[in-house]
C-alpha cells in the first residue's frame, strides 16, 4: 500500500461526508428500526405506549389498500423490468449495427432523450396522450376501427389505467439501459464475432451464444438495479395521475407501497403514524432484499463473468 | 464447396444490405415510439384551446398558426420562473457540497491507507440497497427539529432541501474509480517536489478526473431537476417550491375544464432548460450513464 497509516490525516479528509452520512443516512436506518417498534408513538407529543414487535406491521398488512399496493408495485416491476430490459437489448444491439457513426450518435440521442426529461412533465403527456377524445392512442386505435377507449379519464378502470401506466414506466425506463448495454457492446472484443463468420454461425445464435453471454453481467446489473428502482414507483405515478394516484372517480387505484409510506408520512402528527411508515418501507426493504438475492443466485448459474 | 458456405460476394452484399435496412427501419420505429410524447407535448402547446378540443385530434399545425400565447397563460397560473430559479439555486448548492464532500472521501478512500478503511467502505456501499424511504421519514423529523420547517424562510427551505443531498455513496464510489487510475508515479513525484497531500489532491487529481467531476455535477444537477418528493415533504410554501412540484401542483384536482394546452405549456417550459443542457454536455452525460451501468 502507499506508505504507512495517516490515520488522523485520513479521518479529516472523511468528517464531511461521515457527518452528512452519519445524520441522513445511518441514523435513520437505526431510527427506522427503532420507530417500527414503539407502540401509539407521537413524534409531535414525544410520547409512545410501550414496545410492540408486531403491531405496525399489523398496521401495515391491514391497510384497506395493502393488498392492491402491493399488487400494483410487484405487477409494475414484473412487466415494465423484463419488457424494457428486452427491448433495451435489441435496439442497442440495432444500434452497435449503424455502420455509420454519425447516425448512430442520432439515433443513440433520441433513445436517451427520456432519460433527460422531467418525470411528472412527461407523465402529464402520456396522460393527454391516453385521452379518451382528444387523445392520440384512441386517434391511432380508431384507424383500425376500434372505439375509444377511457384509458386514465373519469372513472376509468384499473386495468386500462395501469395499461397505460405500463406503457409510460416502459419508456422511461429504456434510456438508462440501452446506454449501459451499447457501451457493454462496444466494449466486447470483435475477435469473437470474426471466429463466429469463419464458423458461419447464424445471426440468431451469435446473439445467444456471444453477444448475450458476454454482456450477462451488464444485463443482470441492470436487471437487478431495474427492480429496485421499480419496486419505487411513484413519481411516475404521480406525474401521470397526480395525487390522487388514479384517474379521477377511482382514486389510488395505482397505489404502491411507496405511496402506503408517504401516505402514513403525510399524517407525521398523528399518533403512530411514523411507526407505521416505517413498516411500510422496512417492508419494501425485505422485498427489495429478497429479489436481489433471488437475483443473485440466478446470476450465479447464469452469469458468464469473463 | 467454398461456394456453398460463403455464397458469393454479390449475394452476401445484398443479404447484409437488407438486413440493414430492417435494423433502420426497427430504429426508426423504435425511435417514433419515443418521440411521440415529446412531439404531443409540444403540439398542444402552440395549439389554440379549440383545436386541442377537437376529436379527432389535428396531428400538425401549420407554422403561421402556432399559439405562444398558451405559454404566458401558463406562466400566469403559477411562477414557473421562480420555481425553475428555484431548483437551479438548490442544484448549484447540492452539487458545490456533494462534489467537495465526496472529492474529499473519495481521496482518502483512493490514496490513504486507514484504520478501518476496507469496513467503512463496505459498509457505505452497503447502504446503496436501502430503499431511500426508510431515510426520508427520519429525515424529516430531523429537519423539522434543526428548525427548518415552521414558520419557514427561504433561506430555511433551501438548507432543508440542499444539506441533507451535500454528499453521496454513489459519486464517492464513482470518483474513487478515478482517482485510482491517476498512476501512483505521479502521488510518489508529488511527494518528493514537497507537496503536501492537500496541494497533490487539488492540483494533480482534481484536475486529471475533471471529467469525472463534470459528469458528477450534471448528473446531481439533473437528479434535481427530478425531485418531487422530498421538497413537496419539506417546503411550507407554494414559492419555494421546485420546477416537479411547481408543475403537479399547479394542474392537480382542478376545478373546471383541465386546460391541457396550458398544461403542455407548462411542462414543455420544465422540459426544454434540461434538454438544452443535456445537447449541450451530451458527451459528459452518456458518458457518466454508460459508466455508471459498468461495476469495477
Amino acid at each position: 500500500m502507499l506508505e504507512d497509516r495517516h490515520n488522523i490525516k485520513s479521518w479529516f479528509y472523511l468528517a464531511p461526508a461521515l457527518v452528512l452520512l452519519g445524520t441522513f443516512i445511518f441514523y435513520p436506518i437505526f431510527n427506522a428500526f427503532f420507530l417500527v417498534f414503539l407502540e401509539d408513538y407521537n413524534y409531535l407529543r414525544g410520547t409512545f405506549e410501550g414496545f410492540t414487535l408486531t403491531q405496525n406491521f399489523r398496521y401495515v398488512l391491514t391497510d384497506p389498500n395493502f393488498h392492491l399496493a402491493m399488487g400494483n408495485t410487484m405487477l409494475i416491476a414484473f412487466v415494465s423490468v423484463p419488457l424494457s430490459v428486452v427491448i433495451a437489448l435489441l435496439i442497442s444491439v440495432w444500434l452497435n449495427a449503424v455502420p455509420i457513426k454519425r447516425l448512430q450518435g442520432f439515433f443513440q440521442t433520441i433513445f436517451f432523450l427520456p432519460y433527460v426529461t422531467n418525470a411528472i412533465a412527461i407523465g402529464m403527456a402520456f396522460a393527454f396522450l391516453f385521452n379518451q377524445h382528444y387523445g392520440l392512442v384512441n386517434w391511432f386505435l380508431g384507424l383500425f376501427g376500434i372505439s375509444p377507449i377511457n384509458w386514465v379519464g373519469l372513472r376509468a378502470g384499473w386495468g386500462t389505467a395501469m395499461f397505460s401506466l405500463l406503457v409510460y414506466v416502459t419508456w422511461l425506463g429504456l434510456a438508462f439501459k440501452i446506454m449501459v448495454f451499447l457501451s457493454g457492446l462496444q466494449g466486447i472484443d470483435k475477435q469473437y464475432y470474426e471466429a463466429a463468420r469463419v464458423d458461419s454461425a447464424s445471426r440468431s445464435r451469435i446473439f445467444r451464444r456471444i453477444t448475450v453471454p458476454l454482456l450477462s453481467p451488464m444485463i443482470m446489473y441492470i436487471t437487478v438495479t431495474s427492480f429496485i428502482g421499480a419496486f419505487k414507483a411513484y413519481t411516475e405515478i404521480i406525474g401521470m395521475f397526480g395525487e390522487r394516484l388514479g384517474p379521477a372517480g377511482n382514486d389510488r387505484a395505482m397505489i404502491t407501497i411507496v405511496a402506503l409510506v408517504y401516505d402514513a408520512l403525510d399524517r407525521s402528527g398523528t399518533t403512530g403514524a411514523l411507526s407505521e411508515a416505517a413498516a411500510a418501507a422496512l417492508i419494501l426493504f425485505g422485498v427489495t432484499l429478497i429479489f436481489t438475492f433471488i437475483n443473485m443466485q440466478v446470476s450465479k448459474k447464469r452469469v458468464h463473468y469473463g | 464447396m467454398e461456394q456453398a458456405v460463403y455464397g458469393n460476394e454479390k449475394q452476401i452484399k445484398r443479404r447484409r444490405r437488407i438486413r440493414l435496412g430492417i435494423v433502420y427501419a426497427l430504429l426508426v420505429f423504435f425511435a417514433i415510439f419515443i418521440l411521440i410524447p415529446f412531439y404531443w407535448m409540444i403540439l398542444t402547446a402552440i395549439k389554440v384551446e379549440a383545436d386541442v378540443l377537437r376529436s379527432p385530434p389535428l396531428l400538425w399545425v401549420s407554422p403561421t398558426e402556432w399559439q405562444f400565447a398558451n405559454f404566458s397563460l401558463a406562466l400566469e397560473r403559477a411562477p414557473f420562473v421562480r420555481f425553475i430559479i428555484n431548483t437551479v439555486v438548490v442544484a448549484v448548492i447540492s452539487t458545490i457540497g456533494t462534489v467537495i464532500t465526496t472529492v474529499l472521501s473519495a481521496f482518502a478512500f483512493a490514496r490513504l491507507n486507514f484504520f478501518g478503511r476496507d469496513i467503512l467502505f463496505f459498509i457505505l456501499i452497503a447502504t446503496m440497497m436501502i430503499p431511500g424511504e426508510i431515510f426520508v421519514i427520519t429525515n424529516f423529523i430531523t429537519v423539522v427539529n434543526f428548525g427548518w420547517i415552521r414558520e419557514q424562510t427561504y433561506f430555511n427551505a433551501i438548507l432543508a432541501m440542499t444539506v441533507p443531498f451535500m454528499t453521496s455513496v454513489f459519486y464517492m464510489f464513482f470518483l474513487r474509480q478515478a482517482f485510482k487510475q491517476v498512476p501512483d508515479e505521479l502521488y510518489y513525484a508529488a511527494k518528493v517536489d514537497g507537496k503536501t497531500d492537500r496541494q497533490y489532491l487539488w492540483r494533480i487529481m482534481v484536475p486529471i478526473a475533471l471529467p469525472t467531476i463534470t459528469t458528477i455535477t450534471i448528473l446531481n444537477a439533473m437528479n434535481t431537476w427530478n425531485a418531487y418528493i422530498w421538497p413537496r415533504l419539506v417546503t411550507q410554501r407554494e414559492e419555494f417550491r421546485l420546477v416537479s412540484n411547481g408543475l403537479r401542483d399547479a394542474f392537480d384536482e382542478g376545478i373546471g375544464p383541465p386546460l391541457y394546452h396550458e398544461q403542455m405549456a407548462a411542462a414543455l417550459i420544465v422540459t426544454v432548460p434540461l434538454i438544452i443542457v443535456f445537447l449541450m454536455l451530451k458527451k459528459y452525460i452518456m458518458r457518466g450513464v454508460s459508466r455508471s451501468g459498468i461495476k469495477g
